[in-house]
């Protein structure tokens, strides 16, 4: 086996609605200075940083080349880097490979987001559509993810009260989680009052459009250990990608989701996901979507979601205590940031959020319409029994 | 540094390239080249572990291409990664799949670059890329006529001008042996005084006939891990090692031109790693990203780390021709075909087919044991690449 590859430090810029006073530049640089801070590193292809893996994108931020205008905030200059135009999840598995391969010792990973520069979910994700059949019915992700609702809902029978307890939920867990989340806590009535977004998905249903930077600094085992005294390893990656039309797919069987799960816990060799993880970050960018996605990791029983949330199912797996995409992250940081939320509970960093003993987590990313594409990253520390 | 399993390229696949695919759609010109790479490498679909897809967004406007490509690229159920670096895609795509499969996550891996330029506007997409405050009012896309006017303020402006057109002719005579290519224009050298005066000027001494196309086009590569490229494979070809070089947004930031080029910087690194101390004894054949014929001939210079006039020489003796001493771009190269986000790629593609044996009519006649392809990109990034027909030996590199 190739060799282990550990988080060693996180960073985030605060979570802000329109982070109008910084450019993604400076976005980014608040995240490096702070991970250069945390682990002493430079950009030195001997000992130091030798390769960044960026994240953004081009139609966000209406530039050729996003990351173009960034290469000192990426150590690029007569320098390597390469960007995951993709979920950011996707860069640590990218990450993963690129250490794994032997090619380098220790990367940067660093993405960026101004979700509030184009109009996010309706124009950018409506460009994701093909132009001959869906783009000219308007669809966009977030009238997908309304089909996607109305299915799950039916077939669930999950109840309004019990989407605007998880979005209240989300608010409150994100006060107690130390990553820098502008977010105001919400009532109940509040939610089941917000203006319908695309039925049955009302506003506070749906995460809050988001601009912010995310990074870490990944590196080998040997590197690991001596960069931070308690590095998380990466154990399991897997991601699956399902059929694009929606007609084509199942879209509440979450087909992807399960795949990209047994591939992340074949490689971290784990036989039973739903009682592997201490704690679970899913990728919840609508309320309905946060039960979906535990079914399809096996921790609520499929179409058993309505019990399973009266009885407590979400704290009792410790599904997002980080507050989730529902607290807000910039769409295509999600799954960057759900990683990170789980390296720092098994970091002993989460604050009033930390579980005692956490010792093995799972991320997961999601991109595409009603979840087409999505990521499983398995993170455990040292003593996890393996 | 050890890499921990080597990688082997068993199938290529190049859509025809042309300024108008307009009978296919986006998933269908991919297919093109799908199908075509999983025949070479003798496989279907089913035998793909993941799927590696990249190109620039802005030039059709499509956001994260990836999912709606899914149904040309076969990347249904299949673990996939997207990575785009601008010109330099396609090259970033490949060492992608180098570190996918490299890594052990995968034994065999599909990568794909492809671009629909006539979907768009590729020198203002191209445009679009400079800073709206400090830079955008100067750009040109890749348009630019500072490298013409360098080599003709060094070497005269006669002898400059017959070598770039020295160079474009010797190009598009590569590019007839290749049915693939973009333009085939069948130029004889009897034309060059005509051309260089009539063909419409670009940017100060750049005109037209110097610079690439812009073109529909997609590439499909193969990759497999050691065991399976050698089952799969007579001749694989082999990656040996890879470098990645950018440089920063603003050209003369951290001090004055002339600075050291990225393609010097990178070949002297890659070579100092790889025991390389001849490149034209060394390496066999070329496969250049040259974006003009000015650029072509300069860069010359630089991924060779030659001095002097020797770089105009090499283009005056016809040393780049596919008979002669060092061929350059059996393929016909940049200049004949440009679907940006494969054409990085299909350096590699056409590097590998040498390697392989495979090139067909534009296979160079002298045996190939070690190819290099570079990806060129962003404001001045390089990626250069080596390949090898025997297996890499696996010990500390540098």
């Amino acid at each position: 086996m190739s060799r282990r590859v550990g988080i060693c430090a996180v960073a985030q810029t605060p979570f802000k609605r329109d982070y109008w006073e910084e450019r993604f530049q400076g976005m980014a640089l608040i995240v490096l200075e702070s991970l250069l801070e945390q682990t002493g590193l430079k950009f030195d292809e001997t000992d130091g940083i030798q390769a960044s893996i960026s994240v953004s994108d081009d139609i966000f931020d209406a530039r050729t080349i996003s990351d173009n205008a960034m290469t000192d905030v990426l150590g690029a200059h007569f320098g390597c880097e390469e960007k995951v135009a993709q979920e950011g999840a996707q860069a640590l598995y990218y990450a993963t490979a690129m250490i794994r391969s032997g090619h380098v010792d220790t990367v940067l990973v660093l993405g960026h987001c101004k979700e509030s520069q184009g109009q996010s979910r309706n124009m950018v994700t409506h460009m994701a559509f093909d132009p001959f059949y869906t783009r000219p019915v308007g669809m966009d992700f977030q009238a997908a993810a309304g089909l996607q609702a109305q299915a799950y809902l039916q077939k669930s029978g999950i109840r309004e009260d019990q989407l605007a307890r998880i979005v209240v939920r989300a608010r409150n867990n994100a006060k107690r989680f130390p990553l820098p989340l502008e977010i105001d806590p919400v009532d109940p009535t509040e939610v089941r009052n917000s203006p319908m977004l695309a039925d049955p998905i009302r506003s506070l249903h749906a995460y809050p459009v988001t601009d912010g930077a995310i990074g870490m600094i990944v590196a080998a085992e040997e590197r690991a250990r001596a960069i931070c005294p308690n590095p998380v390893w990466i154990t399991g990656v897997g991601n699956c990608m399902d059929s694009f039309f929606l007609g084509d797919r199942d879209i509440t069987a979450n087909f992807a989701l399960k795949q990209a799960l047994q591939r992340a816990c074949r490689r971290a060799e784990i036989d039973r996901p739903q009682d592997a993880f201490d704690v679970v970050e899913l990728s919840d960018l609508y309320a309905y979507q946060l039960p979906l996605w535990c079914e399809g990791i096996g921790l609520c029983p499929e179409n058993r979601a309505q019990d399973w949330l009266d009885a407590d199912g979400l704290d009792n797996h410790r599904v997002n205590l980080s507050g989730g995409t529902l607290a807000g992250s910039p769409l295509i940081l999600g799954g960057l940031s759900r990683a990170a939320s789980v390296a720092l509970q098994l970091m002993g960093k989460a604050g009033d959020a930390q579980i005692d003993g956490a010792r093995r987590g799972l991320a997961h990313g999601v991109m595409g319409p009603a979840g087409q594409f999505h990521t499983v990253l398995v993170l455990e520390r040292d003593g996890s029994g393996r | 540094m050890k890499k921990n399993r080597n990688v082997g390229i068993v199938g290529i696949g190049q859509s025809v390239f042309s300024s108008h695919r307009e009978e296919v759609n986006q998933p269908e010109m991919i297919h093109e080249a799908v199908v075509e790479a999983l025949e070479m490498a003798g496989i279907t679909m089913a035998d793909v572990d993941c799927v590696v897809h990249g190109n620039m967004e802005l030039f059709e406007m499509v956001h994260q291409p990836d999912l709606w490509h899914t149904i040309g690229t076969g990347a249904w159920g299949k673990e996939t990664l997207r990575i785009t670096t601008g010109g330099t895609t396609g090259a970033t795509l490949v060492a992608a799949a180098d570190h996918l499969v490299a890594s052990g996550l995968h034994d065999i891996v599909l990568a794909i670059g492809f671009e629909k330029l006539q979907e768009g506007h590729t020198t203002g997409g191209i445009t679009n890329m400079a800073d709206p405050l400090w830079g955008r009012q100067l750009q040109t896309g890749a348009l630019t006529g500072m490298t013409a006017a360098a080599i003709i303020d060094e070497f005269g402006a006669e002898r400059a001008r017959k070598a770039a057109m020295t160079y474009r002719i010797l190009m598009d005579k590569h590019a007839m042996r290749n049915e693939k290519a973009h333009r085939r224009l069948g130029l004889e050298f009897d034309q060059a005084d005509e051309l260089a005066v009539n063909s419409p000027a670009l940017v100060g001494e750049l005109r037209m006939i110097h610079m690439c196309s812009q073109s529909d086009g997609a590439c499909a590569m193969i990759f497999a891990s050691e065991e399976k490229a050698k089952q799969l494979c007579a001749q694989p070809a082999w990656i040996r090692d890879h470098i990645t070089v950018h440089r920063e947004e603003m050209f003369c930031i951290f001090g004055n031109a002339p600075v050291l080029s990225t393609h010097r910087y990178a070949a002297q690194k890659l070579f100092a790693r790889n025991g390389i101390t001849d490149p034209l004894s060394q390496i066999d054949v070329f496969e250049m990203y040259d974006p003009s014929s000015w650029w072509g001939m300069d860069w010359l210079r630089e991924f060779l780390m030659l001095e002097g006039d020797a770089h105009l020489r090499m283009v005056e003796n016809h040393d780049i021709a596919i008979e002669g001493t060092f061929p350059v771009n059996p393929s016909g190269g940049v200049i004949a075909s440009n679907p940006i986000g494969a054409t990085a790629m299909v350096r590699v593609a056409e590097a590998a087919l040498q390697i392989m044996g495979k090139a067909g009519a534009h296979q160079v006649p002298k045996p190939v044991r070690q190819a290099m392809a570079s990806g060129f990109g962003g404001t001045m990034w390089t990626v250069l690449f080596l390949l090898t027909k025997d297996i890499p030996a696996l010990d500390e590199r540098r």
